[in-house]
């Protein structure tokens, strides 16, 4: 694991507007990622975990702060620039909606990295098979169970082995047992590409088999 | 409770108030359509009856000549005969239909005694001044007459009803047009034949307009129909997925206590306030679309089968009250299936909006194979079938089975499109196009039906355009055309002309009959002018050697479909008088039968019958002096010499206003698609958020995502465009070998004008990406905020 964290974030702050008035979500969190480390993010609901992955994420703009990516910038940049990064740098994988409904399992898995220039077709086929994929790639999503789902999430998102992957309750939906081999095979697979990984979850037990915990309550981390 | 619960299912449409605008407007616009049109009928229906009333003397027997004077008039009468004379005309200049008769000798059957009855003073009537009875539209066209006008409401608009002495003066003529037949006669008569050598005949009455115009009302109700179709598309699409969108709604409320058949009724109920709105908005447009296209269609009526109808457009209730319950019934039928699915909900159901819009590919088969059958169908009935009916069951088949056909053919063409992609993007791109075709495939059904219409009518009103113009210039060969007012003036025009002139032909035709129809008989001089430019659709050797020795007749198309009649066969042109057909000649625009024959020999059929009109063949250059001179000469009205160049420019005039309607109907049913498309983007809009989601977190910017919609649907567009020309085609194909002939009597060359079909690709086009645009940027809308919103509301 490098000294330098792979992502960096500081001072991260981001309100919403209600009709109740201004609700703050993060109150100057800082975070930081490395390279092959993986952060188990808790918290109650609404405490701002998603908002938090979202932003580190470049699928949202925090109000104020700053973030870097192996130390470039990351505030205040265009959309395009932010698709960049989503598209090379780090991949998010959902609770759900993760997949394109309209392509096949080996169509989606291959997705990101033919969008970002780093098809490794040798790479894809062992993904495949270490995900169990191999018989389901013609296949549409709405064909699979939720399980089958997050694991060709989990190969799309490893695919073009990016630097950092988040991951918002990637099992939420799922029961116990496929939960626990989808997060297996999602921190194999995390370690082997050396990926700073972020999780958000509710299951203190599935936290716990991470590196480092971290706990955000009313929008500070603890 | 009731209340609670309607307010609990209308809450949904508080939300959503783009999808119950669209709802509300695809129903309205359907029925404003359908509504426009059938008052336009009820409007033409009503002047053809009242037409019918005012010469409920068409119903009567006649008897007709190629003179009919006062004495033969007289004779009759003191002989015992029954009979009353009509003057029937048309005054110069104005177009109006002057009809003068003898309201003392007129027939009960005739309905002129129910006419004059009442509120028209009979004195006034026969003594001078004497008055002129008319409708009350055409009063204002009278104003130069200077004669007192009394209204009358039951006469047909255009037409003048006054004393046969005025009706005299007004048309130049001193002869009467025919003498009315008393049904019921005296016994002991002598027999007609030993009193006068006019010829007893029914006439084209009032039932023969209405049956001539059949064909045009049924081409104007199925437009309408269509129209109204392709609207309860949009109201089938956007009430099946509002239904959808509110499963969850339907299951808490029943889980709530609330029964299955209070939930439908309340849906029910829904249905028909949204029928009973949109019904209303409905048939204000439709009021406004039939005045504004009904002159339009007098004037095609006028022009195609000489049928005068009113231009101005009357409030009728019962009109107001069918169209609503047409659009009640609509949308009853296109709410129905949604309807049915609420009442087989299981309680525990999931909602399922996506899956409701995506069609399996079971059905998308079962669908395709229902359209190949009707295709097939459609095939038959051009080939085999007969008759008008058997023309139109061919085109619906042929519209439906292709509407049907249509989403397995863009599936299939996506398919080839997307082996042909090396690019990411671009296999997305095919395959999510791929994916929106079920949800999209009413709309899409509505596009190409809406397109095949524009093609197959513009192939065949451009076919019609070409055809006639070239047909004009043949039939309009010579250089000028003289009316003459008398026949002394004739004899004196004719002799000055000889020496000037290169020829002078006569254009001589008489009131007869051929195989027992009314026809003109036209008596021509054998010339070069006719031999080198008539236009002859089937003919025999030596046609007009035969036709110059008398042995032979050239009759018009019309007649020849109708009687059955070619080259070879015999036409009967009146009793005794039997001629073979030598040849066929086209004649559009006429709805009368025709016939041609050697001017000497009608001479000495019909002497009586003075020559008026004539051609005249003079060199282009000194046709303006020649025509200055005569006008001069002879003190004769510019309208009296007419020119070449002038009266093609009036029959074309007269053409483009007959397709005027038809163009307009073309126009608004595209608009009809593209609203189609529009109701069924903005209702999709928010679903397709969820599928557009994934790949933006993958790294698209929405200005992308955007741009992809737009090709998208372009995309969409112009493979129903394609698949729309063949099918356009052969509509247009079918309208001109099949409808045409049946309708007007004459047969068609096929034209194509493939620029045409290319402009109306590109607004295809243009209305796909329109309709688009809205729901396209939408999602551009907050940089991505929509996009990300959709991960929340997926939990």
């Amino acid at each position: 694991m490098s000294n330098n964290p792979i992502l960096s974030a500081y001072d991260l702050s981001k309100s919403f507007r209600t009709t109740e008035g201004t609700l703050t979500v993060l109150d100057r969190v800082s975070v930081d990622l490395y390279c092959g480390q993986s952060v188990a993010l808790t918290g109650e609901s609404g405490s701002g975990k998603s908002t938090l992955l979202h932003c580190l994420g470049c699928l949202d703009t925090p109000d104020s702060g700053s973030m870097t990516l192996r130390g470039q910038n990351m505030m205040h940049l265009e959309e395009a620039h932010r698709a960049a990064i989503r598209r090379n740098d780090i991949s998010v994988i959902f609770q759900q909606l993760n997949l394109i409904p309209s392509l096949t399992v080996a169509q989606n898995m291959a997705f990101q990295a033919r969008l970002s220039g780093r098809y490794d077709a040798d790479w894809l086929a062992e993904l495949s098979r270490r995900l169990g994929l191999d018989a389901l790639h013609h296949r549409y999503p709405e064909e699979l169970s939720g399980g089958q789902q997050q694991r060709v999430a989990i190969g799309r998102a490893v695919a073009h082995r990016p630097a950092v992957v988040l991951a918002d309750e990637p099992t939420g939906n799922l029961d116990e047992s496929t939960a626990d081999d989808v997060l297996k095979l999602l921190l194999e697979l995390v370690r082997e590409t050396s990926a700073a990984l972020m999780m958000v979850t509710h299951s203190s037990a599935l936290a716990g088999r991470l590196d480092r915990r971290l706990h955000l309550r009313q929008g500070h981390l603890t | 409770m009731r209340a609670l619960v309607l307010g609990a299912l209308l809450a949904h449409w508080r939300r959503h108030p783009v999808q119950f605008v669209t709802l509300i407007l695809g129903l309205a616009i359907a029925t404003a359509l359908w509504s426009g049109v059938q008052a336009i009928n009820a409007e033409a229906r009503k002047s053809y009856d009242a037409a019918s009333r005012t010469l409920g003397l068409n119903t009567l027997e006649r008897l007709t000549g190629p003179r009919v004077t006062i004495e033969n008039f007289t004779t009759l009468r003191r002989a015992g005969w029954q009979v009353s004379p009509v003057v029937d005309g048309t005054l110069r200049g104005s177009g109006l239909r002057v009809l003068g008769i003898d309201p003392l000798s007129a027939p009960m059957q005739a309905g002129l005694a129910g006419l004059m009855e009442g509120s028209v003073d009979l004195t006034a009537f026969l003594t001078p001044p004497r008055m002129l009875l008319t409708a009350p539209e055409t009063v204002s066209k009278l104003a130069k007459l200077d004669l007192p006008v009394t209204i009358q409401p039951q006469i047909a608009p255009g037409t003048v009803l006054t004393d046969i002495g005025v009706a005299q003066k007004l048309l130049n003529t001193s002869d009467l047009s025919y003498l009315l037949l008393e049904p019921v006669q005296a016994r002991d008569l002598p027999p007609l034949h030993t009193v006068t050598n006019l010829n007893r005949t029914t006439p084209e009455n009032g039932t023969d307009i209405a049956r001539l115009t059949d064909s045009f009302h049924l081409n104007l109700t199925a437009f309408g129909f269509l129209s109204f179709a392709v609207g309860l598309f949009i109201v089938q699409s956007a009430i099946g997925l509002a239904f959808e969108q509110r499963r969850s709604t339907f299951r808490t409320l029943r889980a709530l206590g609330v029964g299955s058949r209070q939930l439908i009724r309340m849906l029910a109920l829904e249905l028909l306030g949204i029928a009973l709105i949109a019904g209303a908005i409905g048939l204000v447009l439709g009021y406004g679309i039939a005045a504004a296209l009904l002159p339009g269609v007098s004037g095609t009526l006028r022009g195609l089968y000489g049928a005068q109808v009113s231009g101005t457009l009357a409030f009728d209730p019962t009109w107001a009250i069918s169209a609503l319950a047409m659009t009640i019934l609509g949308s009853a039928a296109a709410g129905s299936l949604a309807i049915w699915r609420v009442a087989h909900l299981p309680l525990l159901a999931a909602a399922r909006p996506r899956a409701w819009a995506l069609a399996s590919r079971r059905q998308l088969a079962v669908q395709l194979r229902a359209g190949l059958c009707l295709l097939v169908t459609a095939f038959i009935l051009a080939f085999v079938g007969t008759g008008l009916l058997a023309g139109f069951a061919c085109l619906a088949a042929l519209l439906l089975g292709a509407a049907l056909s249509l989403p397995s053919l863009l599936m299939t063409f996506l398919n080839i499109l997307s082996r042909g992609t090396r690019s990411v993007l671009g296999e997305w791109v095919l395959a999510d196009a791929r994916q929106q075709v079920p949800s999209l495939s009413l709309a899409l059904m509505a596009l190409m039906i809406a397109l095949a219409t524009n093609i197959g009518v513009g192939t065949m009103v451009g076919s019609f355009r070409t055809t006639f113009t070239g047909w004009l210039d043949m039939r309009l060969a010579s250089e000028l055309y003289v009316t003459a007012s008398s026949e002394t003036q004739a004899t004196e025009i004719m002799g000055y002309l000889q020496p000037r002139a290169d020829a002078v032909l006569p254009i001589w035709s008489v009131d007869g009959q051929a195989q027992s129809r009314p026809a003109d008989i036209f008596g021509i001089v054998d010339h070069a002018t006719y031999r080198d430019h008539w236009p002859l659709v089937a003919a025999n050797a030596g046609a007009w050697d035969q036709l110059r020795s008398g042995k032979g007749a050239l009759i018009n198309e019309q007649l020849a479909r109708r009687a059955e009649l070619w080259p070879g066969d015999t036409v009967s042109l009146g009793a005794d008088w039997m001629l073979e057909v030598v040849g066929v000649y086209s004649d559009y625009g006429n709805p009368r039968a025709q016939a041609i024959v050697e001017y000497e020999l009608l001479r000495s059929r019909y002497p009586d019958v003075p020559t008026l009109r004539f051609a005249i063949r003079i060199a282009a250059d000194k046709a303006d002096a020649l025509r200055s001179d005569i006008l001069a000469r002879f003190d004769l009205s510019p309208d009296a010499v007419v020119d070449q160049a002038r009266v093609k420019a009036l029959s074309l005039e007269v053409f483009e206003q007959t397709f005027r309607v038809t163009g307009a109907l073309n126009v608004l049913t595209l608009g009809v698609a593209g609203f189609a498309m529009l109701a069924t983007l903005l209702t999709l809009s928010t679903m397709r958020l969820s599928q557009l989601a994934p790949v933006w977190a993958l790294g698209l910017t929405p200005a992308w995502l955007s741009a992809f919609e737009l090709i998208r649907t372009a995309l969409l567009a112009v493979l129903t465009w394609v698949i729309s020309v063949p099918v356009g085609l052969c509509l247009a194909w079918v309208l001109l070998s099949v409808v045409n002939v049946h309708a007007f009597g004459w047969l068609l060359p096929m034209k194509l004008f493939p620029l045409d079909w290319l402009v109306l690709g590109g607004w295809a086009m243009a209305s796909a990406c329109l309709a688009a645009l809205w729901p396209a940027l939408h999602i551009n809308r907050g940089a991505g905020a929509p996009l990300l919103r959709r991960f929340a509301d997926e939990r």
